[in-house]
């Protein structure tokens, strides 16, 4: 047997390697016009009006983590999907895999953080499934959640629409979920932060009621700030310039990286959007999603630019460049 | 802590050092090696090469320990986890590294190898699963090598092994030296291996080839103080008294760390050994000696490298790349064949390979655009 005939773990990074698997299995056997769009929901004109549809599956160790626990990720993560393809979200369903011996009680604790996290939403979970495999063949729980809501008036466009000179606007400090994960899996203690899971319900209704109408808005999971702005990038033919002096990242998660030799801008957020507006809104939508929770450090951290030398150009605090594309597969620990 | 790391990263000291470099007006290129992987990642990192002066070339020699790793090293950890049924343990780095297949490959097909921060977690497998055999893949030069030594020496269980493809700076840096046509002007020394190592086993070719040399940190004005160092000799064609300058005075002394380096003499003896895509270096590789023998890999498990396995593609430049001889993109490969996504040259998969670094920057060392 061929290596490259069998699924690796770089397949499940969200990377280039994501991509394509997507791309030769899925998107091969499925395509509709739905479905190729690859925004964060299927936008369908089906039921007499319009709405977003999209579902995730979560597989996170541990289950429980600083900030959040597989249930609140499960719920938040298809609410922001919905949030961010200019959705207001309204109901979820929700399967579980769960693996023979975990505790009832800590399946409970899953539940009822998802309960409290579609509650805080605004969302309802109508429907479910439960499974229940054999032990060793699943990691505790794995969730899957689907979820409608009603498409806003004004909703973005999608890449397409992002004109060079617009700017870029993120919701808060880059990075917190996966430096969480990645702290939790090789024993570090943290301290000071958590990760920022969350719904994103807030910010963007914030940018709405401001008046502003985001072009294209991501929440930017497995892969981080880079890979949402390179995919971006790549979709609408532009590149985009950021300046690492205006990107929020706390100190822990920079230690974090420090340590385990990983880049911010490719760690998971599970909590945060980044929009692209028009330049004169960029203060107006930093602003708008700093007055509520979970915006409190949201800022303008730079703009679309035309092709240049890379999908994502960062100016270093030096003045210098570095260059960010997709991951080609799972970010690795370096040698020293 | 945070302070003091933070005054080595400060916006304004930076813009002073580059000032000056910018300012010596030395009529001629200059060409500076490093050769250490991190300093290649500090440098892309920062985006330095943006921001020096046209005259100034930094070049990255043959400083990244799993590009040189040869790829009949690769293949009998592959061999291990495959046919074998051992636990492989090692860098995150490594399992993506091509021979006949990567580790990474060998993993999806049933292979367990597993990525560790460092030989102590392969120790901690082999304690946790004592039915299996475990063998730690040890890649990297004397900064790895001294852990590798330093677990050898606490006591591993009887089921742990190591796969030994230790190497050693200075052996590369005297047979870069004497290939013709190299065109150095100062060397950057790895302020890692500096720190266990020391100084001192650079002097004899320090002195004898008048090359200048200075030993820098990764830190932005760590490394911006040894180029502006190296600069101006090579500007001035001084002799200083003391030809290698230690800009990394905090962490590295003339002899380095003497607990690790005698450990380590005790742990290994030297032989001589293969760097992929340059060849047999001598007295550049570590070997486990005496005791540890035991633990060597290879020959518990008696295995025999398979020569005939090519250690880059037809085509690739990854050799020349490595000496600083070519810049990646001058090899016909870069960006087209070769790219991080399918790597055909080692140089192109470890994060500080020349070739992934220059292609996730996206800009030449010399002022090419």
């Amino acid at each position: 047997m061929d290596p490259r005939d069998v699924v690796t773990l770089g397949h499940g990074s969200g990377g280039k390697m994501t991509h394509a698997l997507v791309r030769d299995v899925f998107m091969r056997r499925f395509s509709n016009p739905a479905l190729v769009a690859m925004g964060d929901s299927a936008v369908l004109d089906a039921v007499g009006a319009k709405v977003a549809f999209t579902t995730d599956a979560f597989v996170v160790s541990p289950l429980f983590f600083t900030g959040g626990d597989i249930g609140k990720l499960a719920v938040c993560g298809t609410v922001n999907d919905l949030a961010v393809a200019g959705a207001v979200p309204l109901y979820l369903s929700a399967a579980f895999i769960v693996e023979e011996g975990l505790k009832i009680a800590d399946l409970d604790l899953v539940a009822a953080s998802m309960a409290e996290a579609a509650t805080s939403a605004g969302v309802a979970i109508v429907a479910g499934d439960t499974k229940v495999v054999e032990r060793g063949h699943g990691d505790g729980v794995f969730i899957t959640t689907a979820g409608v809501g009603r498409m806003r008036q004004g909703a973005p466009e999608g890449p397409g629409s992002v004109r060079i000179g617009d700017a870029v606007v993120v919701s808060g400090p880059i990075g917190d979920h996966g430096a969480v994960i990645a702290a939790h899996r090789s024993g570090l203690a943290l301290e000071g932060f958590g990760s920022d899971c969350g719904a994103v319900t807030g910010v963007v209704d914030a940018m709405y009621r401001a008046g502003i109408r985001p072009r294209f808005m991501r929440d930017p999971t497995r892969g981080g700030i880079a890979t949402a702005l390179a995919e971006l990038a790549g979709q609408a033919g532009v590149s985009v310039a950021i300046r690492e002096a205006d990107l929020p990242v706390r100190d822990g998660v920079r230690t974090v990286c420090e340590i385990l030799g990983l880049d911010p801008l490719y760690l998971a957020c599970e909590g945060r959007v980044v929009a692209v507006v028009g330049a004169d809104d960029a203060e107006a939508a930093a602003s708008a999603m700093r007055e509520v929770d979970g915006g409190e450090g949201a800022r303008a951290i730079g703009e679309i630019s035309a092709p240049t030398s890379g999908p994502v150009v960062l100016r270093t605090r030096y003045g210098g460049t570095r260059l960010y594309d997709r991951l080609a597969s799972e970010q690795l620990p370096r040698i020293c | 802590m945070k302070a003091s790391v933070e005054s080595f990263r400060d916006a304004r000291t930076v813009e002073q050092l580059l000032t000056e470099i910018r300012h010596l007006s030395p009529g001629r290129q200059i060409r500076i090696m490093h050769v250490c992987g991190t300093h290649e990642n500090a440098i892309c990192q920062f985006g330095f090469r943006d921001l020096f002066p046209d005259w100034l070339t930094i070049v990255a020699g043959p400083g990244c320990p799993v590009c040189v790793c040869p790829a009949t090293d690769i293949d009998m950890a592959v061999r291990l986890a495959t046919d074998r049924g051992a636990i492989v343990a090692t860098f995150g780095d490594v399992v993506r590294v091509p021979a006949r297949t990567t580790l990474l490959e060998a993993k999806a097909t049933g292979g367990d190898c597993r990525v560790v921060y460092g030989i102590d977690d392969a120790v901690e497998i082999a304690r946790r699963e004592p039915g299996r055999e475990v063998v730690f893949f040890a890649v990297g030069f004397e900064t790895t090598s001294c852990t590798t030594a330093a677990a050898l020496r606490r006591g591993v269980p009887d089921n742990f092994s190591v796969l030994c493809s230790h190497r050693l700076v200075p052996p590369a840096l005297e047979a870069l030296v004497a290939m013709p046509g190299q065109g150095v002007d100062g060397f950057i020394l790895p302020g890692h291996v500096t720190t266990v190592m020391g100084i001192r086993d650079y002097r004899p070719l320090a002195s004898r080839c008048q090359i200048p040399m200075a030993v820098a940190g990764f830190e932005p004005v760590d490394m911006l103080a040894a180029i502006l160092a190296l600069s101006r000799r090579a500007a001035s064609r001084e002799r200083p008294s003391d030809p290698i300058f230690n800009a990394y005075g905090r962490a590295v002394r003339e002899d380095g760390n003497p607990v690790a380096r005698r450990i380590m003499d005790e742990t290994f003896e030297r032989c001589d050994a293969a760097w992929r895509g340059i060849g047999t270096i001598p007295g550049s590789g570590h070997r486990l000696r005496g005791a540890y023998a035991r633990q060597d890999a290879q020959r518990r498990f008696d295995m025999t490298p398979d020569e005939s396995i090519r250690d880059t593609h037809p085509g690739c430049l990854c050799g020349e790349v490595l000496l600083g001889r070519v810049e990646p993109e001058d090899c016909p490969l870069f960006r087209s064949h070769c790219n991080p996504d399918m790597p055909l040259g080692p140089c192109m998969v470890a994060l500080e390979g020349t070739c992934h670094a220059r292609y996730r920057h996206g800009r030449p060392a010399r002022g090419r655009s």
